[in-house]
């Protein structure tokens, strides 16, 4: 599992992420990530086959409350601190017809 | 210098006033935050006015609360509505939240007053303060070193006097490594006994919020102040938590103090021999030293750096130029998102972004995500089994004194293991806190590390007082 990572994986993780990495920001980062994985290999050497993944500290359990209208945001307060809105709504760039 | 608790007592009395109060700090703050910038922005007027509310209150007859006119410096990734909150990051600079977080409303109704927002690593992730967005923050005992981090700022605030405490978060250590570097006490509580609501997320099953304070009374007195359910937090726990000032005088006579025989090593020697002085003045205090095992301990970092990855890749996909916070235009809405994070995040964030997105990606979730959850599993019963034989387990809090900025070079490996010490206790869910415990080398600060399991603060805090009253007696 220690088999480095290539640019092209770390090319993939940065599309998937949403961030346009430069050339060479790609190259640090995949001799980075490459480093940080490797450090991975002292828990490969156990066996967790019977061991439940403990994914909170607590149980969680569904939290209900009574269906009530409650106080929310402000609308306008909200929108005074977006980056572009309009008529009560955000404003973002076409989403359809765009995408190559 | 006499304690919150003693100083809001006098303003509930009428013998002193908030605005004194605050007046001093904003005059410490005049005369030091240049050098320190412990701060991303000083509310000078909104803590005047606070505090003259505050005082005529008290001149009314009507109580102003238990924090009566004590100040706070607030970790900058706490919602404050109306005042800018920035997580030290471009991507939300200039961002005004419209709501409160639950513990600054909590804290304006008990009295205190809020002096600043204070700086800290990039969305929290560092241990230096280098990682801010608005430049470092500087280390009070030493300016030439670093704070610690991530709530570098708010453990400098406190230590060099601009407030009486400071708030915090801890997801891996970001209380109580800079409480420890800076010379002040600092506590992870057990996870949900505050409540997270406007606490910007970063990884949220380890975030947790604490106090920073100069005192383990104070910090036990903040605690009972804002601990306690939320129904605005689903984690936070939904019970009453006992008094833990009521708790802080009551010594360790009887208490058994663990010490984990199988402990990663790479302490420096200072360090190493002020844990050795807590042991001793536990023992002569009527405690006893038992020794436990811990082996899973040693995992908590590889641990660590793969599960809170994966839950910031997550937390921060909302930082998409939509909705709050900086936006670089661009003709689609995809092109937008991607533009828009990488010139609004740091380079640690990014890099934590692409491992955790890698962790979670198909094909590597069992491998690497899957694998870090059940090693987390170990940890958790580990500490479990320690604490069916031990009441607290001792360890150092951070490996080494301050240190100076830029030591821990490019190698990110070398930042993340200052935490060593404090990550395992966030995985497991349990409470720590450091309290300082005299000086090693150059003469800095040395902080020592208590921790206890579920909802043990009122033992923890036992020990916490003990070791502080050992240094108060000179117990070198």
């Amino acid at each position: 599992m220690s088999d480095r990572l290539s640019a092209a994986d770390v090319t993939k993780v940065a599309r998937l992420a949403r961030l346009d990495l430069g050339a060479d920001e790609l190259e640090r980062m995949t001799a980075q990530l490459a480093g940080m994985l490797e450090h991975f290999a002292d828990v490969d050497a156990l066996d967790l086959s019977a061991v439940e993944p403990m994914t909170q500290p607590f149980p969680l359990v569904n939290v209900m409350r009574p269906d009530v209208v409650q106080p929310g945001l402000d609308r306008d307060e909200v929108l005074a601190m977006a980056p572009a809105a309009e008529d009560g709504r955000f404003r973002v760039p076409p989403i359809v017809g765009l995408e190559g | 210098m006499p304690s919150a608790t003693e100083l809001a007592a006098a303003v509930r009395a009428g013998t002193t006033t908030a605005a004194e109060l605050v007046e001093r700090h904003l005059a410490a703050i005049d005369a030091r935050e240049g050098e320190i910038h412990a701060f991303n922005h000083v509310l000078t007027e909104a803590a005047r006015e606070r505090a003259a509310r505050i005082d005529e209150q008290a001149a009314r007859g009507d109580d102003p609360g238990p924090l009566a006119g004590i100040t706070v410096a607030l970790k900058d990734n706490m919602c404050t509505r109306g005042v800018p909150t920035t997580c030290s990051s471009r991507i939300l600079e200039g961002w005004r939240p419209p709501y409160d977080a639950t513990v600054v409303r909590t804290l304006h109704a008990a009295g205190a007053v809020v002096v600043g927002k204070t700086n800290l690593d990039e969305f929290a992730m560092g241990s230096s303060t280098e990682n801010s967005a608005f430049g470092p923050t500087r280390n009070p005992h030493d300016t030439s070193r670093v704070p610690g981090g991530s709530s570098g700022g708010s453990a400098a605030a406190v230590a060099a006097g601009f407030a009486h405490f400071g708030l915090g978060s801890d997801t891996g250590g970001s209380i109580r490594q800079p409480a420890a570097l800076c010379g002040v006490v600092g506590v992870k509580p057990t996870y949900g006994y505050v409540s997270r609501y406007g606490l910007i997320a970063f990884a949220s099953s380890l975030d947790q919020i604490g106090p920073f304070t100069t005192s383990v009374h104070d910090a036990a007195l903040v605690l009972d102040v804002i601990g306690g359910h939320d129904p605005l937090d689903s984690t936070s726990i939904p019970r009453e938590h006992p008094r833990l000032v009521d708790s802080v005088g009551q010594g360790v006579e009887g208490l058994r103090i663990g010490r984990i025989t199988d402990l990663p090593a790479g302490a420096d020697p200072d360090v190493e021999a002020r844990l050795e002085a807590a042991f001793d003045a536990l023992t002569a205090q009527g405690a006893t030293v038992v020794d436990v095992q811990v082996p899973a301990f040693t995992f908590g970092l590889t641990a660590y750096y793969l599960i809170a990855p994966a839950e910031a890749s997550s937390n921060l996909a909302r930082y998409d130029g939509v909705r709050y916070g900086l936006r670089v235009d661009a003709p689609d809405t995809n092109s937008m998102y991607s533009a828009t994070r990488e010139a609004g995040f740091g380079e640690e964030v990014k890099r934590r972004i692409m491992l955790g997105t890698y962790a979670l990606s198909a094909g590597y979730y069992d491998a690497y995500y899957g694998k870090a959850l059940k090693v987390r599993r170990l940890i958790h019963d580990d500490f479990e089994r320690a604490y069916a034989h031990a009441d607290v387990l001792l360890t150092p809090t951070s490996p080494s004194v301050a240190f100076p900025f830029g030591a821990k070079g490019d190698n990110p490996l070398a930042m993340y293991l200052c935490d060593t010490y404090t990550i395992p206790t966030n995985l497991a869910g349990h409470a720590g806190m450091t309290v300082p415990f005299g000086t090693g080398a150059e003469g800095l600060p040395v902080g020592v590390q208590v921790l206890a399991g579920t909802l043990r603060e009122p033992t923890m805090f036992r020990v916490a007082a003990a070791l502080e009253r050992a240094m108060e007696g000179g117990g070198r």
